[in-house]
Parts: C-alpha cells; sequence; structure tokens
C-alpha cells in the first residue's frame, strides 16, 4: 500500500490528531527504553478507543502491514522497537480507569493507564495493585502486561501474570476477544489469558486489562542492612529465606550501585560492599516476629550495621533509593547495558563472584541492583558509548554473564522480556524443538507474523549485518543515506 | 512448518472452528464509573514512592493536534551553530527512561512522545547530529512550558533547564516564524519587561474595566472576533488596584539584622504592588533594612525564557548595576519566576568577562522571600489567621528552585492557618512567563485542570508565590464561573503580623 493511502487510512480512523507521518516526529519513536536498537517507523498512530485500535490492527491487516504496540516506552529489551515500514501503535491515549469494584477486588482500566494510578485509585479503600516494576510511576498497564512485568514485591505476591484476571484482546485479524474470567475466580477451557500475559506484543494488543487489586497489609516493616561484600549479604538472603519466611521483597546492591544512587536521589545509604533492603509485610504479630529473626540472621552474618525504617517516610526513602537505581547510572557513566538474568538462589553467590571476575577481565565497571529474593539478577554494564569499541566490549561481557546465569541453571530473563536485545540467546536456552513449540503458539494467533514480528525468536542474520547496540554506517555517518 | 511464510488462517477460508466462537464475543461497554475515572487519591500503594513525584490523570479533553501545525515552512542546517547549542554532555545524562513523561503538562495533554522532556531532547541530539531545524522540531520546542517538572523527577539529574533554554536562544536567532508569529511577541517584549509602559497600557484598561467594557464586548459577542491570542490576553488582564510606590529605603522595626536589596519585578510593580508594599513592611517586621532602588529595570526572566538571550543580557547587566555597591547582605524576590533567572545570573552571563564575575556575586545573594525569612528565622509576633488556604506551587519556585517547604512553613506558623495540599500540584497551572499569551489553548487546557483540583481542596483561599500563576488561575475560575481571594504569602503574612482579621484578608 502506498504510504499516502496508508496515512489518509489511519486519518480516517483517527482523524488529523492521531497519526504522525513527519520524519522528525517518528524519530523520536524510533527506540524504548532501551537506546541501543533504532529503528524509525513509518508510521506512528495514536488510537483514543479500543474501537479505534481495533480499525487500525484491521488496516493493517488487510493491506499486510507490520505493527508494533507501545505503551510508555519504558521497556528495557526493545520490545516496543518499531519495525520498518510498520505502524508503531502507540496507547498512551487511551489512559482511562474505566471501573473500580472493590467488593470483587478488580479494576478494569485500558492499556495505557500507568501502573500506580491504580494503586492510587484504590488507596483509600485500603487496596493497592502488588506488581511494582521500578518504573511504576510512568509504565503502563499495556506494558506491564506484554512483560509479565514483575518488580521488587514480586517474591511473595506474584508477577502481573497474578494480578490480571481477564482482558478485551484485539488479535492481529482486528477480532476483539475477551480472554480469561470476570468476576469468577477462573474460566473454563485453555488458559489463554496465561499465554496472552508475557508475550510480549506478539499475539494481540490489549484494550482492556481486569486486574486484581489486593488489601494492604496491616503491618509493613522495613530495614536496611549493610554488609562487607555480596556474598556475605547472600549468606543473609539465604538465612531468611530458609528460615521459612517469606518476605514482600529482598533487594541487593552492590557499592558501585549505592555510590550513583547516593549521587542521584541522597537517600543516605551506607557507604558498604553491599546493601539488603528488607520488607516483611502482613499480619502485624507475624510480622513483627519474623522482623525479629531477620534482623538476628543478618547480624548472624556479619550486617555491619542494620537500620530499621521508624516511619512510612524514612521506607519512602529506602525504596527510592532502590526504585531510581537504573536511571541512577546516569550520573556514574553515559551508558549502561543491563542484563536481567535470573539465578537459583543458592547460586547467587557464584554467581556474582564469577560477574566481579569478568568484569575486571573486561576492564569494566558492572553495578549489581537485583531481586535477591528470587534471584534476578540486573547486572549493569557501564560504558561510554562515545569510546571506541567500548560498546561492543560491553555487550559481549554482557553476554558472558548471561551465559554465565545459564550454565548456573538460570533463565535468560525474570522480567524485562526477550524482545529484541535477548532473542540471540534463545537457542542457548532452548532447543529447536522448544523454541518450534512456541512458534506454534504464537502462529496460532497471528499466522501472517504481522504483530510485533522479529521479537522474542532468534532469526537468521543478514548479510553482514552485525548484531549488538546501534552504531550508525559510515555511509550515514557521512550524510549520504539514511538509516533505514 | 512453515515459519517464513504465511501458514493458512482457519479463520481465512470459512473453517467452521472459528476461534472467536470459543471465547465470548466482545459484549456491550463495562459501565464506566464516573467516579473511577475521577481525580487521583493521593498516597497509594506500601511501596509507593513520594507522591510529590508522580504521575498525573483523568480524562482531559485533549488539545491534540497542537504540535502537527505547521508553521512558516522555513528549516535551519545545521540546526544549531557554535554559539551555546544545547550541550552534548548535558543530552547524554538522558538514559531515556521515561520518568519524567507523567510529570510533564503537554505529555499529560497529548499523550505523544515529541511532547515530553525525553522527546525534546531526543529532537535537541537529533538537531546536533543530522537533522535541520524545522518547523516540527521547533513547534514541540515551543510547545514546551518550561515549568522543570522533569527536572524534579528526572533520577539522572538531567538539566533541562540549561538544554531547553539553550535551544530556545537558537531558535530565536535562527529560525524564521512567520510574521504575525513575529510580531505578536515582539509586541509582547516591548511591553511586559518595561514597567512604565505596563502601566501605560494599564491605564485605558483601568476605564475599561471600571465602565465592565470587558463584560459587554463579551455578551455582544465582538470578543470571539478577537484572534485566539488576543483573547487570551484579555482574559488574564488581572482588575487594577491603586498603586503602591515602594520606599526607596525602610528601617528595620527594632534592631536591624539584615540590610537586604528589594527586586520589584514588572508585572508585580503594575498588576500586583500590593503585593510589594505587603513584602517591604514583612521585611521590615523581621528586622530588615529594605533597600529598593527607584529606578530599576527587568530582570530578563520573560526573554531568557524565550531564548532572547541579548535582549536578557543587557536587562541583566542594567540590574547588576543598579544593586551593586549597596553592601546588601541579601536580594530578596518575590516573584517566582524572577527568583529563578536571578538565582542563574552567574552561568547566564558566564561568557561576559567583565560581568561573569559580578554576575555570581549577584546570584549568591538572590534569595526567594519565604526562603529567606525562614532562613533568618522569624521574629515578629503573628496574630491568628484561622482560615483554609490551598497552597500553589509556582514551578519557578518548586521545580526549578527547590523552593517547596519554606512558603508553607511561612503560613503554618501563622496559628490558625491551615495549609491545604492541590492534588498534581507538580503539574504547571499553564501560566509559564508568556506560555498562556502565545499558546492559548493548552495554557488554558492546564489552567482549568488547576482550576478543579484547587476548588477540589475545599480551601477558601488560594497562595502562591508568582503573579503569573496567580493571573491564571484567576482566568480559569473566572471561566468556570467561580472566584476565590488569592494572595501571595507576603500578603498572609503581613496581614498577620499586623492582625488584620481573615475577612480582611479574604475581602482584598
Amino acid at each position: 500500500m502506498q504510504r499516502d493511502l496508508l496515512i489518509r487510512g489511519m486519518q480516517d480512523i483517527l482523524g488529523p490528531e492521531g497519526v504522525i507521518s513527519e520524519r522528525e516526529q517518528l524519530r523520536s519513536y524510533e527506540c524504548d527504553g532501551l537506546m541501543n536498537y533504532r529503528v524509525i517507523p513509518e508510521l506512528v498512530v495514536l488510537p483514543e478507543t479500543a474501537e479505534q485500535v481495533q480499525s487500525v490492527v484491521k488496516l493493517c491487516y488487510d493491506e499486510g502491514i507490520p505493527f508494533v504496540a507501545r505503551g510508555s516506552g519504558t521497556g528495557l529489551s526493545g520490545g516496543a522497537l518499531p519495525v520498518e515500514s510498520g505502524v508503531l501503535i502507540v496507547l498512551s491515549r487511551l489512559r482511562r480507569i474505566l471501573e473500580v469494584d472493590i467488593p470483587n477486588q478488580r479494576v478494569v482500566v485500558e492499556p495505557g493507564v500507568i501502573n500506580i494510578w491504580v494503586s492510587q485509585e484504590v488507596a483509600e479503600e485500603g487496596y493497592y495493585y502488588a506488581p511494582d516494576p521500578a518504573s511504576q510511576i510512568v509504565s503502563s498497564i499495556g506494558g506491564n502486561l506484554a512483560e509479565n512485568s514483575g518488580g521488587v514485591h514480586c517474591l511473595k505476591y506474584g508477577f502481573t501474570t497474578n494480578h490480571v484476571m481477564g482482558a478485551e484482546i484485539v488479535l492481529p485479524d482486528g477480532t476483539m476477544v475477551n480472554v480469561g474470567g470476570g468476576k469468577a475466580a477462573d474460566a473454563p477451557g485453555y488458559e489463554l489469558l496465561g499465554a496472552f500475559v508475557g508475550s510480549e506484543g506478539t499475539l494481540g494488543i490489549a484494550t482492556k486489562i481486569t486486574l486484581r487489586i489486593v488489601r494492604k497489609p496491616e503491618a509493613v516493616r522495613t530495614l536496611l542492612a549493610a554488609f562487607k561484600d555480596t556474598e556475605e549479604a547472600g549468606g543473609a538472603v539465604s538465612g531468611i529465606i530458609g528460615g521459612g519466611i517469606v518476605p514482600a521483597a529482598i533487594e541487593m546492591m552492590d557499592s558501585l550501585c549505592i555510590e550513583a544512587v547516593e549521587t542521584a536521589v541522597h537517600p543516605g545509604f551506607p557507604r558498604a560492599g553491599a546493601i539488603l533492603i528488607v520488607e516483611l509485610d502482613g499480619p502485624a504479630a507475624e510480622v513483627e516476629y519474623q522482623f525479629q529473626h531477620t534482623i538476628k540472621v543478618c547480624e548472624e552474618n556479619d550486617a555491619s550495621e542494620v537500620r530499621i525504617a521508624e516511619d512510612d517516610e524514612e521506607r519512602a526513602l529506602f525504596w527510592k533509593g532502590r526504585k531510581a537505581a537504573f536511571a541512577a547510572m546516569g550520573r556514574i557513566a553515559n551508558d549502561y547495558y543491563v542484563q536481567d538474568s535470573v539465578v537459583p538462589r543458592t547460586e547467587l553467590g557464584a554467581v556474582l563472584k564469577r560477574i566481579s571476575e569478568l568484569g575486571a577481565e573486561y576492564g569494566m565497571r558492572v553495578a549489581n541492583v537485583f531481586h535477591a529474593g528470587d534471584g534476578n539478577l540486573h547486572p549493569l554494564v557501564l560504558y561510554d558509548n562515545d569510546v571506541e569499541g567500548e560498546a561492543e566490549k560491553a555487550e559481549a561481557l554482557a553476554g558472558d554473564i548471561v551465559f554465565t546465569c545459564l550454565e548456573h541453571g538460570g533463565s535468560l530473563t525474570g522480567e524485562h522480556g526477550i524482545g529484541e536485545d535477548k532473542k540471540k540467546y534463545m537457542p542457548k536456552m532452548f532447543t529447536t524443538e522448544d523454541l518450534d513449540t512456541m512458534q506454534l503458539l504464537r502462529c496460532a494467533f497471528d499466522p501472517h507474523q504481522i504483530c510485533n514480528p522479529g521479537k522474542i525468536f532468534p532469526t537468521p542474520r543478514l548479510c553482514g549485518e552485525r548484531p549488538g547496540p546501534f552504531r550508525m554506517h559510515p555511509v550515514q555517518q557521512a550524510g549520504l543515506a539514511e538509516n533505514f | 512448518m512453515d515459519r517464513n511464510n504465511d501458514s493458512p488462517d482457519p479463520r481465512q477460508d470459512g473453517n467452521p472452528y472459528d476461534a472467536t466462537d470459543a471465547t465470548e464475543r466482545r459484549g456491550e461497554a463495562t459501565p464506566t464509573n464516573q467516579d473511577a475515572a475521577a481525580q487521583s487519591i493521593g498516597a497509594g500503594s506500601p511501596e509507593d514512592l513520594p507522591d510529590d513525584t508522580f504521575a498525573s490523570r483523568g480524562a482531559v479533553k485533549q488539545t491534540v493536534g497542537i504540535g502537527r501545525k505547521t508553521e512558516s515552512g522555513s528549516f535551519v542546517f545545521p540546526a544549531f551553530d557554535d554559539h551555546h547549542p544545547p550541550e552534548k554532555d548535558l543530552i547524554d545524562d538522558c538514559v531515556h527512561c521515561g520518568f519524567c513523561l507523567p510529570t510533564c503538562p503537554t505529555y499529560v495533554l497529548f499523550g505523544e512522545e515529541m511532547d515530553s522532556p525525553r522527546g525534546r531532547i531526543y529532537l535537541m541530539n537529533k538537531g546536533l547530529n543530522e537533522e535541520p531545524m524545522n518547523d516540527q522540531m521547533v513547534r514541540h520546542w515551543d510547545l514546551c512550558l518550561g515549568c522543570m517538572a522533569c527536572v524534579t523527577a528526572c533520577p539522572s539529574g538531567v538539566q533541562y533547564d540549561k538544554l531547553i533554554e539553550a535551544t530556545r536562544g537558537q531558535v530565536e536567532r535562527r529560525y524564521e516564524r512567520t510574521p504575525q508569529d513575529k510580531a505578536f511577541r515582539e509586541m509582547i517584549f516591548q511591553i511586559f519587561p518595561y514597567p512604565n509602559r505596563l502601566r501605560l497600557m494599564a491605564a485605558p484598561l483601568k476605564l475599561y474595566q471600571r465602565f465592565g467594557i470587558g463584560d459587554a464586548l463579551h455578551k455582544a459577542g465582538v470578543m470571539k472576533l478577537l484572534p485566539k491570542r488576543m483573547r487570551a490576553m484579555e482574559a488574564l488582564m488581572p482588575m487594577l488596584t491603586e498603586q503602591q510606590e515602594v520606599p526607596e529605603v525602610t528601617p528595620a522595626v527594632g534592631e536591624r539584622r539584615r540590610r537586604v536589596g528589594f527586586i520589584k519585578g514588572c508585572v508585580q510593580r503594575v498588576f500586583f504592588s500590593d503585593v510589594n508594599a505587603a513584602t517591604v513592611r514583612v521585611l521590615a517586621a523581621e528586622g530588615c533594612e529594605v533597600v529598593a532602588p527607584k529606578l530599576q529595570g527587568c530582570c530578563g526572566a520573560l526573554s531568557v525564557h524565550a531564548g532572547r538571550e541579548q535582549e536578557f543580557e543587557g536587562f541583566a547587566r542594567q540590574l547588576i548595576d543598579t544593586f551593586e555597591g549597596l553592601e546588601l547582605d541579601n536580594i530578596i524576590i518575590n516573584a517566582a519566576g524572577c527568583g529563578s533567572t536571578l538565582k542563574e545570573y552567574g552561568y547566564l552571563l558566564r561568557d561576559d568577562p567583565e560581568y561573569a564575575q559580578r554576575a555570581s556575586a549577584f546570584a549568591e545573594k538572590v534569595m526567594d522571600v519565604t526562603e529567606f525569612i525562614q532562613h533568618l528565622g522569624p521574629v515578629a509576633e503573628r496574630s491568628p489567621l484561622p482560615v483554609a488556604a490551598a497552597y500553589h506551587d509556582a514551578c519557578h519556585l518548586a521545580h526549578a528552585q527547590g523552593v517547596r517547604r519554606q512558603p508553607r512553613q511561612t503560613l503554618k506558623q501563622i496559628p490558625g492557618m491551615e495549609v491545604r495540599e492541590i492534588k498534581e500540584a507538580e503539574i504547571c497551572c499553564g501560566s509559564a512567563g508568556i506560555y498562556n499569551m502565545v499558546e492559548p489553548e493548552p495554557a488554558t487546557e492546564l489552567g482549568d485542570r488547576k482550576a478543579k483540583n484547587v476548588l477540589n481542596t475545599g480551601a477558601r483561599m488560594i497562595v502562591t508565590s508568582n503573579p503569573g500563576c496567580m493571573l491564571q488561575i484567576q482566568a480559569s475560575l473566572k471561566r468556570m464561573g467561580h472566584s476565590m481571594p488569592m494572595a501571595h504569602p507576603m500578603e498572609v503574612l503581613d496581614a498577620s503580623i499586623r492582625g488584620a482579621d481573615v475577612e480582611t484578608l479574604l475581602a482584598k
């Protein structure tokens, strides 16, 4: 289809305000939270209703045009990376909270609604929405659904998939369906909702999402413990969980990460080799008992300091420091490359040791901030894109870290998704048969492969195509050609 | 199975096993809960961030498409010249995390990447590298209110203030605006930074208001014939009160604790001379000798925020000259917009060998009046003012200067005074210097949004530190058929120190 006709077709659906076609404007959508990959979309459309999303998808399907859905554009695996000659469907204008049903503990939202708005909406009733990715003040529920986002509290409360009860989905052919249950706890038949959550935008676009909200716990206690190194802190983590406690969250940060966070948001963290933030919640008596036990475990593992949050303000400060960690890297490095591997908790110490060895071998800094309770690592490889060869080195180091995690029985990603970034590692974790089975599911939803194509599954590289961070081609650098 | 080519789609060839039949077809739309779509409700879940940094929302009528208007059709290549382009180092601080999006007023309105700080910085970077500066880019930079909420929200410490100021300077010097746009901007800058010209304009305005000409014209529908921008200006015009001149030197009451300079502002001096008079009385009561040079010009804040670099520098040098050699401990300002620029004098005049040092010395002495009073420690006795007041953070006080606690503290030190917080406090009211005159549509939407949130506090009055915000919120309230007493924190404090009663303050 000709570009002009496509633009006109989209404008018929959305009005002139809903279609972006100017080059400079399109360029601001060329990447999401991961800047290493950039593709300028053919067109960006901004629907305001589910029906408009459906019409847009239908048009794409009829014309065989690939499309990619995007929420707030904060993803860290390039899941919302546009495709060349494709349409980017931005859902940031679908941002209404449609229904709040406190007695049934459910909230119905549009996909562009920001994660934290849900908690704010029901806070007065004493409820909240449990999944809390660090980006919760900006990331959208639609994006959370696509990536099956976790967050610091998913150790106890589970990932997004545990909190989505149903969704209205526009399938890649423009059909609108409802999957999952309504008010009832379960729906018979295949668990299509489970397949959809975490599908990284490859099975369709959710236009309405029913979320489960949970009651705020009676008591919450948070402590911060400082240790000599990550290994000692790791020992404390094993001690706490081995003691039968399921904390709401256990987060670890290493010294480099503490430094960045201190510069950015000044939470007043102790300067130590590693710190743990441990949060317990639940009935007051239980929390109090377990909290004392947790303090004891920290002390037994030679914690140099145990700081207890005395009030909500101090608690908020601990968490502010933790949640700003990624973004704070901008204070100590120009660029960073983040991985999201998961390792068995028991392997934490060994893996962290190997990561620091690898960093030394490469001569690069690696900051660690992660969900220690479930072994979900976030090693941040720091580099400077302006230094020749650093980006490649960073990527190679990040790759070695991933392989180390896999060797220790780990997984590629805990919550950021595979997207564009990690698809090349998929064959390291899965056999061809495993991947083929996944493709079967994908093809059932999207037989023509127009819905976020090229993500998750490894593709054979084109002749001369190099993987890795975005690099400008010399021809492009000379201004002789445009990025394609 | 063939993965590279299309696999057969059962739904395409009329296969009886239609997948959509197996799931519930989309029925009637779920009834929308009006309450649900309503306001944000403060504190969130146990693991929330403090609520002063988060998002804003609500079903607003979207002023979309504003960013799509093409203007003069001109473009400049390369986008930036060597004279203070947006600095690459500062741009590189942005890691594209998006934490700024929900606090950006234009992103809140339009939901578009290019109208967010992250998008604007991205465009600056494009300008530095490859792309020419054209209508679209300028449009998106123009639409930025310069409220600096993103600076507060940014965990990476991106200095967006410096980036946008540099960019605006380049735009004004290099980009050709349409003749109408240029003329309108020129008119603003020929009037607003000059108190005498403002006053001249104010004289016929007074007659206009006394005889209700505006209301009559509104009724007759004549106003609708005016261009949008002129209508916006008309709507913003405040009711004029008697001019109160501030004496050149006001002695301290009791023991002299400080000798301070006082900057009178332009809009403040002409339209809000009461605020200046109150400020000087308060400062004197707190033990300050107040020096207010009679002939003092504009500080250049409006100019620098609009990228008119040379004009700004002229104003700044003049003001530095005026206050130099007066042997002042501090220089006090009561208007937020002016204050943020005054504090940046050192940076803004960094290239001027003759003035760089002097500008830094000047800037170091500048303090917002509430900041100064809390720093000094209040001594004057406060009498009770039992009233609930909504405090509105002026962006150039809260975001640009980080002064949030001091004005609240100043109000709370008055016995009986209850300070109420306004929801979405971090979102700009749309005033933003000359923004509400040059970009009336988004400004009006933001103003109405703010006014609604102000009304929802149930407070009897609104207190804020910037003349622009006062005019803007007042205009929105009026459009919505409401009115609410409005005061600067210094007027409130002055009333308390003088022992005036609440009703007098409210009737002001």
